[in-house]
């Protein structure tokens, strides 16, 4: 079968994937976004436009993936659950094909009681397993959610979805990873790896029930800037493991910049030879600019 | 039962204007709930009265939803419900329009606010434990509700943000995932939460607006 992305396709190829993730800006200034996609150009080989992340209204990512597209970079269009019902998901599956963005990562969404506007009525008409399955069945079936032909044109895409390894109930994170990948998840992003022996851990689960042959797993990185981005990471935000040890080292670093960095890289290191792990996707939240240097530095580039 | 909250005195006074107010409660719910019972209903009165409203009378209907009913209890208030430019209702907001349908020229003003549908966990302490969604799944999940006590409906798993068992968005309250992983897992049944849920028919909570059970309308 021929790949419907180029992130399908490097990873059908059995070639270690790149993603990394832009934040749309808090405007309707193209630049910014664009700004940021030159400086990550080249350096990995898909890129995630957030979808109002932490519930703070940006620029959708429908547009940054479009704007994205233009630059002749391949977006991944994330869609939550939160903001949209079925009628409209189904909607921007059929647009973002139409546009030639193939990649879409399925979130159920921050609740908007995180975000900057929480009196908002959230909808989570459906969640986001449903949401893979309908994209599923839109693509192979080429039929809508209630069961009608979609007589048009069905969607190509290549479907994705989170995986967190530190929540809990532990038992249900790898149950729930199992559920996505049968409703139709073609790979998965996970949560940051802070810990890492955690992580390994959780991929042996994942190999004992061979899910890691069933769909391709990119484990997440997310460096960090500060002692004050490492405490908000592991006291404030929610389903993130910052082991104490992390902490301690950042807490006593000189250059916090320059040990966030370093962590990073060592945990990119780790993760690239874990046995079923195909890919990392690395988060830099405002630090888009230290990617580059991750990829480079970590053996991953030229992509 | 229907929780329900008295709105604050202030804004039951902007309301109300200069009066007269006539005052109703509730003999079920809002008595439940300490909003609209006997005791709750005299103390309005009263604190109405010390800024110098007059009411011209008050009642508990039992229960205020229920139309025939009121007309019936109401019929013995008939004069001071004439003098009354206000009604005011302390009962669930279906509670307040059904008064509503029985009004004349006063206008019926609500001084509650109607929460959610929830259990009595202690005397003064409630919480949500359904809403309504008019296709009820709890037996997929040990009898627990997905639907109204997880912020974001998740039916085929928790979200993954919950803490210590607690949920991401309220601390103070269970994830509901998390007590039903704990039920089912010690009832042996935790394989059961693999099949996955299909999307809820949504048209059962929000188009169904009226049921008339004619086999029963017929019986006395
Ligand atoms: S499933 Fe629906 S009807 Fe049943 S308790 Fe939950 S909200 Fe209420
Ligand atoms: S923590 Fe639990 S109850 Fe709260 S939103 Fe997540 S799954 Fe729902």
């Amino acid at each position: 079968m021929t790949a419907r992305s180029n992130l399908e396709q490097i990873l059908n190829d059995g070639r270690f994937a790149v993603t990394a993730e832009i934040g749309p800006p808090k405007g309707a200034d193209p630049q910014k976004i664009q700004n940021k996609a030159i400086l990550l150009r080249g350096y990995a080989d898909a890129f995630n436009v957030t979808d109002n992340q932490t519930a703070v209204v940006r620029m959708s990512s429908f547009a940054g993936c479009c704007l994205l597209h233009q630059m002749n970079m391949e977006p991944i269009l994330q869609m939550t659950c939160r903001d949209k019902n079925r009628i409209a998901l189904q909607s921007e599956i059929l647009g973002a094909s139409a546009l030639d963005i193939r990649n879409v990562l399925c979130l159920t969404g921050d609740h908007q009681s995180f975000g900057n506007h929480p009196c908002a009525k959230g909808v989570y008409d459906i969640d986001s397993i449903q949401l893979i399955q309908i994209i599923k069945q839109m693509r192979d079936d080429g039929l809508f959610q209630n069961g009608e032909v979609i007589p048009a044109g069905k969607p190509i895409m290549f479907i994705g979805a989170a995986a967190n390894p530190y929540s809990e109930p532990y038992e249900l994170t790898i149950d729930r990873l199992e559920k996505k990948i049968l409703a139709g998840a073609d790979f998965i992003q996970t949560q940051s790896v802070f810990n890492v022996d955690h992580f390994l851990g959780w991929m042996d689960d994942v190999r004992s029930r061979g899910l890691d042959k069933k769909t391709h797993i990119l484990a997440g990185v997310t460096p960090l800037k500060s002692k004050k981005m490492t405490e908000r990471m592991k006291y404030h935000v929610p389903g993130v493991d910052v082991p104490d040890e992390i902490e301690q080292r950042m807490n006593n670093a000189s250059d916090e910049k320059k040990e966030g960095y370093d962590i990073a890289l060592d945990t990119m290191k780790q993760l690239k030879v874990v046995k079923g792990v195909h890919g990392v996707h690395i988060t830099a939240l405002f630090w888009e600019e230290i990617t580059p240097v991750l990829v480079k530095e970590s053996g991953l580039h030229p992509r | 039962m229907i929780v329900t909250r008295q709105k604050s005195f202030e804004d039951i006074l902007k309301q109300v204007d200069k009066g007269p107010a006539f005052l109703i409660g509730c003999s079920e719910c809002a008595t439940l709930c300490h909003t609209g019972g006997e005791e709750e209903i005299i103390q309005m009165k009263m604190n109405l009265e010390q800024k110098k409203i007059i009411v011209t009378g008050w009642i508990v209907l039992d229960p205020a939803c229920h139309l025939q009913n009121n007309k019936r209890l109401l019929k013995t208030h008939h004069d001071e419900l004439l003098q009354a430019k206000k009604i005011i209702v302390f009962a669930c907001g279906n509670g307040i329009q059904t008064v509503r349908e029985l009004a004349q020229d006063a206008d019926v003003i609500t001084g509650t606010e109607t929460l959610f549908l929830g259990e009595i966990k202690h005397t003064n302490e409630f919480e949500k434990r359904c809403i309504q969604c008019g296709e009820c799944v709890v037996d997929n999940y040990s009898g627990l509700c997905p639907v109204s006590r997880c912020p974001k409906s998740m039916l085929n798993g928790p979200c993954g943000g919950a803490k210590n068992g607690c949920c991401e968005v309220d601390e103070e309250l269970e994830c509901i995932w998390d007590l039903v992983y704990k039920q089912l897992k010690s009832k042996g049944r935790l394989a059961q939460l693999k099949t996955i849920q299909k999307p809820k028919d949504w048209q059962k909570a929000t188009q169904t607006r009226r049921i008339v059970n004619h086999d029963r309308s017929q019986q006395p």
